[in-house]
């Protein structure tokens, strides 16, 4: 367990609607720092809408998101967002290269750092082999790591996940989880990791929030206090792990009747 | 080499017309043998009218692309980006672009009297509507998903419009740049033939009230060739610049 420390993200009575619709009712939760918070639910339940309010890119209709303590008004760089979709949110014009040093422009930094300090993101991912090569040819792995590394280069205290595994084959999105937990666990990020996949959100979190749709609300929260570092097995085989795992299904099961 | 086969049916014409004409000895004034079209083009590209003309026309066309069309581009951006603007500007761009541009001679014929400004300004009211049409649907058609990247990376606007915007749009945009490009020249002889005493057109026109067929269908196939040459030029840099985000936009679709 890692120790307690004042909440760095806020929803304070957050209510939203889209289209008429309401979407989130009255979410109160807070996000410690350095906590790994994953999110679970149905589909349509807003659990990618909340995403969006901690990102700034949405804003609430009563309530507030706050960061810091502060009201949360639009993207600030220390919130890095990893979108589910990357094929669409990589530029397609630019190498691997190019695509991180898009980061560093943004942030400013001189032309001469940003070599050193693309080629050291592209390490960190795994990618160093393929920084001259562009997003259509790598696989579907080898680009969401790239949005990672895009993530990493802002220097982020946050990273917000929109199911960023959920489009890759079992095997690859296993060691993409260990890669961000070990990225996490050195860079000592605050995570809020939005999945449909029960035992992933198991198997990285903290905490697992699991919401109810119709509007989106949270309806239970599970504490996990599987040790750190997980493995793939060992964590999986752990006795906790099988009980966590049957807790949230018979919720998720009884939330579908 | 292989002799190209598309080159079959139009030679074989020629020769037909060169036949014909010998043959009746026909005397006209609106028709000319190919021969004596041949022996105009080399009197008026060696005098050196051909050449001037063709300045003339090509100028006036790309100084008024380069008004227009950027005008147009920037419109386009403005308006691509902010749907609130462009609806705001829907009812005056519908209601100024039906109108032909050549009917506008007139009144830049009052404002600027003959010589390049008139034909300029004529030009760029004519190339300012494809790269505003068609350069909005470009920009209003980028990924939407770019824009928030930019948006959480917080990129200032003209980086966003430098580095997400003209990119991704930017295959589309050469489209319109090739159209207004074509409709430039379209309009650059058109204003010269009915109007303004410059250029290809106004060769053209004076060709044909001398009663000189020859020297007319030799500025009309030089007209064809400026054309066609400089829509070749621009398919080779398109493929030379865009290739790449070309294709790459289109397998990622």
């Amino acid at each position: 367990m890692r120790p307690q420390a004042p909440p760095l993200i806020g929803f304070e009575g957050v209510s939203l609607s889209l289209g008429g619709r309401l979407i989130l009712d009255d979410i109160r939760l807070s996000i410690a720092r350095q906590e790994f918070l994953c999110v679970v639910g149905s589909s349509g339940c807003g659990k990618t809408t909340l995403l969006r309010l901690a990102a700034g890119l949405l804003r609430p209709d009563t309530g507030q998101v706050t960061y810091a303590g502060n009201a949360v008004t639009g993207p600030a760089r220390e919130v890095a967002v990893v979108f589910q979709d990357y094929g669409r949110a990589l530029l397609p014009w630019r190498s691997a290269a190019g695509n991180v040093s898009l980061a560093l422009e943004a942030a400013g930094v001189p032309r001469a750092q940003r070599g050193p300090r693309i080629a050291a993101l592209l390490e960190r991912v795994g990618l160093a082999h393929a920084a001259d090569r562009y997003p259509a040819q790598l696989s579907g792995g080898m680009q969401q790591r790239l949005q990672i590394a895009r993530c990493l280069a802002q220097e982020p205290s946050v990273l917000l996940m929109d199911e960023p595994f959920g489009a890759l084959d079992a095997m690859t999105r296993q060691s993409l989880q260990d890669e961000i937990l070990r990225l996490v666990e050195a860079s000592g990020n605050t995570v809020l990791f939005v999945t449909h996949d029960l035992e992933e959100a198991i198997y990285l979190g903290d905490r697992v929030v699991a919401m109810r749709p119709n509007p989106g609300r949270i309806a239970e929260v599970f504490d996990i206090p599987l040790p750190r570092p997980r493995h793939q097995l060992a964590t999986r085989e752990d006795p906790e792990f099988l009980r966590l795992r049957r807790a949230l299904f018979d919720f998720i099961q009884e939330e579908e009747r | 080499m292989r002799f190209p086969r598309g080159l079959v049916v139009p030679l074989l014409a020629l020769a037909a017309a060169e036949a014909a004409m010998r043959l009746s000895g026909l005397e006209s004034d609106s028709i000319a043998p190919p021969s004596a079209i041949a022996r105009a083009f080399a009197t008026a590209l060696a005098d050196g009218t051909l050449l001037q003309a063709t300045g003339e026309t090509l100028g006036a066309a790309a100084a008024g692309l380069g008004l227009g069309g950027g005008a147009g581009l920037l419109l386009a951006i403005a308006l691509g980006l902010s749907p609130a603007l462009a609806r705001l500007m829907r009812v005056p761009v519908d209601a100024f672009r039906p109108i032909p541009s050549v009917a506008l001679i007139p009144i830049a014929l009052l404002a600027w009297g003959f010589g390049f400004p008139m034909e300029i300004a004529i030009v760029s009211f004519a190339c300012f509507w494809p790269m505003l049409i068609i350069g909005q649907a470009a920009i209003a058609g980028i990924e939407p998903r770019l824009l928030e990247v930019a948006r959480v990376l917080r990129l200032s606007l003209p980086a966003r419009i430098g580095k997400i915007v003209l990119p991704a749009a930017l295959p589309r945009l050469f489209v319109a740049f090739r159209l207004a490009t074509a409709v430039s020249l379209i309009v650059a002889v058109t204003v010269e033939i009915t109007t303004n005493p410059l250029g290809l057109g106004y060769g053209l026109m004076q060709a044909q009230q001398a009663l000189e067929p020859d020297r007319m269908f030799a500025f009309l196939l030089w007209l064809g060739l400026v054309g066609w040459g400089l829509n070749a030029l621009l398919l080779v840099a398109q493929r030379r610049l865009f290739g790449r985000a070309g294709w790459v936009a289109e397998e990622v679709r």
